[in-house]
């Protein structure tokens, strides 16, 4: 083992610890609810994998904590290589689930790269930016989107995984941001924004597969066709409801075991906590989330260097665009994009992928008061 | 670390601040305000209400033989609102159906959105075994028990036991049939229909958690199906079937009864339908074959067809003519084949003559002319009034269908509907039974009931009676007439000479009389005539002849003489009877020995 500093273990982030750790277990107990065997014959389990990925992640984001992270800038190259061979092995021999291909299959395992590179993408990214003096210009930001975003972003719309394309585009994006812009680029980019919406969204919604287009139609108008793809949003927004202000109670809930809601203990666990937790427990649950974040934030603002700077900002817009999304898609308020709740959705790889990311945050807040080393 | 980016992350926080308050106040609205009307969708979701069929009542004999039995009967439905999700070309692989029959069965315009679409009926458990293992790539497909109706006898007694039917829209507008689901099966005629209240029983139905893909998960209340009650009949079956196959492929129909009760032992009509066509619905192709097949299966002969009684009304001019004292046993006619009356010639059966004849030897050998000189001096009035002291011109009032009255006609019926005096050659064909004189085989089942049990009328009925009942009313007919007309009758069967001689029975004593109702005016064998010109057979008997316990008429259809052909079935139906009651008696005391 290595020898830890004592300094680390006295600046340790325990909120940030705690937090993950608590939203993991309350995701544990709601895949259980979700899934819950109603007939003696139904098979549960899911819930028990997930203890085991817990405990794999708390292993990954001890061990993420005890390096410093400026080695994470050393091996930049290296990890965002084998995330591309990974990304394109997912394309060659993955596993199709829903129309997609995301998985590769390692032993009993189902391994989905794409959770990983989102991480290896904000290293990468922020490894680059701390390079660069002062505000980026354009020519500057077009040639690192040529550079970097480019290759992964094709391979993961050819998936496709519409998710976590709109991730990697936020993501860069929001390093941009943090990194700093020159005024006229952002006004540039507004105004493209602006001018290409129609034209993108032609583009766009060409490129889409069937079941894509089907959730932005049934996210404009869910309640034309209830029994097809507005199904989705309208279960999500009855189970939501119908938890009404005290929620029905733990193991009470309805519309996730009994199948009424589909993908209930992945993409729609917010629906099937609210269901039972109501108004009170979803407030208090979201208040979590809001916590985590603008901790993020604030790791990111007390950084001892750009790198933990940019690496904070990262991790933090990452969790937010997936929370935002992921919430927003359950309260109808949001497309639905196949996106998981960070912590409390089913998904090894996601749940040690979001644990690496906590790690990296509590390093850069663990090591903020080290500026020399 | 510069100014700048402080100011940048403090504005992403501004932002993910902002975003959150508008989770919050989507939470509210979706849980607090709208949170009562999703509650009440989301236990909806998962709540289903199941008819449970109350198994209608089983049919017996009065012997307590079933006639009918109840099958479950299971179809297959698909919840509308699943319709997107299911693959119908599969779905019609695992049900066996067209996918093109699939598509017309969704597109029909239903009454709700919510109802079940019937897809198929009657699956075997095969097919049943098959949706089952499927169940989870099916979600909403039901399969639904039903009750079907079996009718044990097939088309015996059809028209008496009657059949099921779909109800029809005017009955389920009627308060009485308010339980009665719409796609329900109810008695639509005989026993099946007169009896349809306490035969169906009381629906249920139970209302059943069930979950996205149609497993019940949870019984939340069940309210149980009632039974429908039983029903005895008071027919004796082995009697029905025994005259039906006697019947063969002749068209006619048989009524007998127990004289001392009124209860109905056999009801026959044939050609007959089969009700277990009926059971699951008949399709309106077949109801119309049914209805113009040339031979109506669908007329229920012994209540709905009238015809001359021939000589068997010979019985109800005996009747007037001892009864008014106009003649005695000892009075005695001389038969030469006929007599002439004006320029016309009434002929007697028999082209010989029967010499000169006594009551008894006239009813024996059926003798004319004897009955055409008893109808010239008692008068058709009195004839009339004594045909309908013994039940005729009216219905014997069985309300299984429209029943026919048949005619007796007198000097006023002409009057009044011809408008021409009645002439006395008119008389002469009412005494022998033809002519304007018309009855249904019930009426005439009837009358020789009142004549064997001594003058007393019982209510018909074809349920068994389990007390005594009363008469309904006594005949206003001497004791010693009917008795001295039974005797007449037991000689037809019995004695030398007599008509009847096919019904004699080894079994029991059995009196009858003969009749054969013309059908064209010329005498010629009937056994040299097509089919339809042939004479109608009839044949009206009882038995014992000490104390009758049944009664009966039996009608061939262009049969020939009744003697050759309606007297035959008479016996059997009467044999049977008799075989069977002794084996009952036999059995009962056997049973009361080891007791």
């Amino acid at each position: 083992m290595l020898n830890v500093d004592r300094r680390l273990i006295k600046n340790f982030d325990k909120v940030t610890f705690f937090l993950v750790v608590l939203l993991s277990v309350i995701g544990i107990m709601t895949i259980y609810s979700a899934t819950r065997p109603l007939l003696p014959t139904d098979q549960p389990g899911y819930h028990i994998k997930q203890i085991y990925w817990l405990l794999i992640g708390i292993a990954a984001l001890l061990l993420v904590v005890s390096f410093d992270y400026i080695w994470l800038s050393r091996f930049a190259y290296p990890l965002y290589a084998v995330g591309v061979v990974l990304l394109l092995s997912v394309l060659i021999m993955g596993k199709t689930g829903m129309g997609a291909q995301r998985w590769l299959n390692i032993g009993r395992f189902s391994f989905q790269p794409s959770e990983l590179f989102r991480l290896i993408f904000i290293i990468l990214i922020s490894r680059h930016f701390i390079a660069i003096q002062g505000k980026m210009g354009l020519i500057t930001i077009v040639k690192f989107f040529l550079a970097f975003a480019c290759i992964p972003l094709v391979i993961l719309l050819k998936q496709p995984d519409l998710g976590t394309s709109v991730i990697i585009l936020i993501i860069f994006l929001s390093l941009s941001l943090a990194k700093g812009l020159q005024k006229k680029v952002i006004s540039l980019f507004i105004i493209l924004g602006i001018i290409s919406i129609p034209f993108l969204g032609n583009i766009f919604w060409e490129g889409l597969k069937d079941y894509q287009k089907n959730r932005l139609v049934a996210f404009m108008e869910p309640e034309v066709d209830p029994a097809g793809i507005g199904y989705h949003i309208n279960q999500s927004k009855v189970a939501i409801g119908a938890g009404e202000f005290f929620g029905k109670g733990y193991l009470k809930g309805t519309q996730g075991p009994f199948r009424f809601l589909p993908e209930k203990h992945t993409d729609f666990i917010f629906a099937v906590f609210a269901e039972e937790w109501g108004f009170i427990g979803s407030l208090l649950l979201l208040l979590m989330y809001l916590i985590l974040i603008l901790r993020g934030l604030d790791t990111a603002l007390k950084a001892k260097d750009e790198f933990g700077k940019l690496l904070a900002s990262g991790v933090t817009f990452m969790f937010a665009t997936y929370f935002f999304i992921n919430v927003g898609m359950t309260l109808g308020i949001m497309p639905v994009v196949g996106i998981p709740l960070p912590f409390m959705s089913y998904g090894g790889t996601a749940l040690l992928s979001n644990f690496i990311a906590a790690g990296v945050l509590i390093n850069v807040r663990t090591r903020r008061f080290e500026l020399f080393y | 670390m510069n100014n700048t980016g402080k100011d940048r992350i403090f504005i992403a926080s501004f932002i993910i601040v902002g975003l959150f308050a508008l989770f919050i106040i989507r939470l509210w609205q979706l849980q607090v305000l709208e949170g009562k009307q999703y509650r009440k969708i989301s236990e909806g979701n998962m709540l289903r209400i199941i008819k449970i069929p109350a198994p209608r009542g089983i049919i017996y004999d009065r012997n307590g033989i079933p006639l009918v039995k109840n099958s479950p009967y299971f179809s297959a439905s698909l919840m509308p609102e699943h319709l997107e999700k299911v693959d119908v070309s599969y779905l019609s692989a695992v049900l066996n159906i067209d996918s093109s029959d699939i598509y017309t069965k969704i597109r029909r315009k239903r009454l709700s959105p919510f109802e079940p679409i019937r897809l198929k009926e009657g699956l075997t458990f095969n097919e049943i075994a098959a949706i089952e293992a499927r169940r989870s790539d099916f979600p909403g497909l039901l399969i639904d028990i039903d009750m079907s109706r079996e009718y044990l006898y097939g088309d015996v007694g059809a028209h008496l036991i009657g059949y099921l039917g779909k109800i029809s829209p005017s009955q389920s507008n009627n308060p009485e049939f308010k339980d009665v689901p719409p796609d329900a099966f109810i008695g639509q005629w005989g026993a099946e229909l007169l009896f349809d209240k306490s035969l169906r029983g009381t629906p249920g139905e139970k209302i059943i958690e069930i979950d996205a893909i149609g497993r019940e998960i949870r019984l939340l209340k069940e309210n149980p199906a009632f039974i429908g009650d039983d029903l005895r009949l008071s027919i004796d079956i082995n009697l029905q079937k025994t005259a039906e196959d006697a019947f063969g492929n002749r068209a006619g129909a048989l009524v007998a009864l127990k004289p001392d009760t009124g209860e109905i032992l056999g009801l026959i009509s044939r050609p007959a339908f089969n009700p277990n066509q009926f059971a699951r619905g008949v399709g309106y192709k077949q109801w119309i074959e049914l209805n113009q097949d040339k031979k109506v299966p669908m007329l229920n002969r012994s209540l709905q067809s009238q015809y001359p009684p021939g000589s068997t009304f010979k019985i109800v001019t005996a009747i007037s003519g001892l009864n008014e004292g106009i003649i005695t046993p000892e009075t005695k006619f001389t038969c030469r084949g006929g007599i002439n009356y004006g320029k016309w010639r009434f002929g007697c059966w028999r082209k010989n003559g029967h010499g000169t004849v006594s009551l008894h030897r006239a009813i024996v050998e059926s003798c004319d002319v004897y009955f055409y000189e008893v109808g010239k001096r008692v008068g058709i009035d009195k004839i009339a009034k004594y045909a309908r002291e013994l039940g005729l011109d009216n219905e014997i009032g069985l309300p299984l269908v429209k029943e026919r009255r048949g005619l007796i006609p007198d000097t006023k019926w002409k009057l009044e509907k011809k408008n021409q005096q009645w002439y006395l050659g008119e008389t002469f064909n009412a005494a022998i039974g033809q002519g304007y004189v018309s009855v249904t085989p019930a009426q005439m089942a009837q009358l020789i009931g009142v004549v064997a049990n001594g003058g007393l009328i019982y209510s018909p009925t074809i349920v068994k009676l389990e007390t005594v009942p009363q008469p309904a009313r006594k005949a206003d007919i001497k004791p010693e007439t009917l008795e001295l007309v039974k005797n007449g009758l037991f000689g037809v069967v019995n004695e030398g000479g007599g008509t009847g001689g096919a019904a004699r029975s080894s079994i029991v004593p059995v009196g009858g009389k003969t009749g054969t109702a013309q059908v064209v005016s010329i005498r010629k064998s009937s056994h040299l005539l097509p089919e339809k010109l042939r004479d109608h057979a009839w044949f009206v008997a009882f038995a014992p002849v000490e104390k009758p316990e049944v009664a009966l008429c039996a009608f061939v259809e262009h049969g020939g003489h009744g003697g050759g052909a309606a007297a035959p079935i008479a016996k059997i139906a009467i044999e049977a009877y008799f075989k069977n009651r002794n084996q009952n008696s036999k059995s009962k005391m056997q049973n009361d020995g080891i007791q």
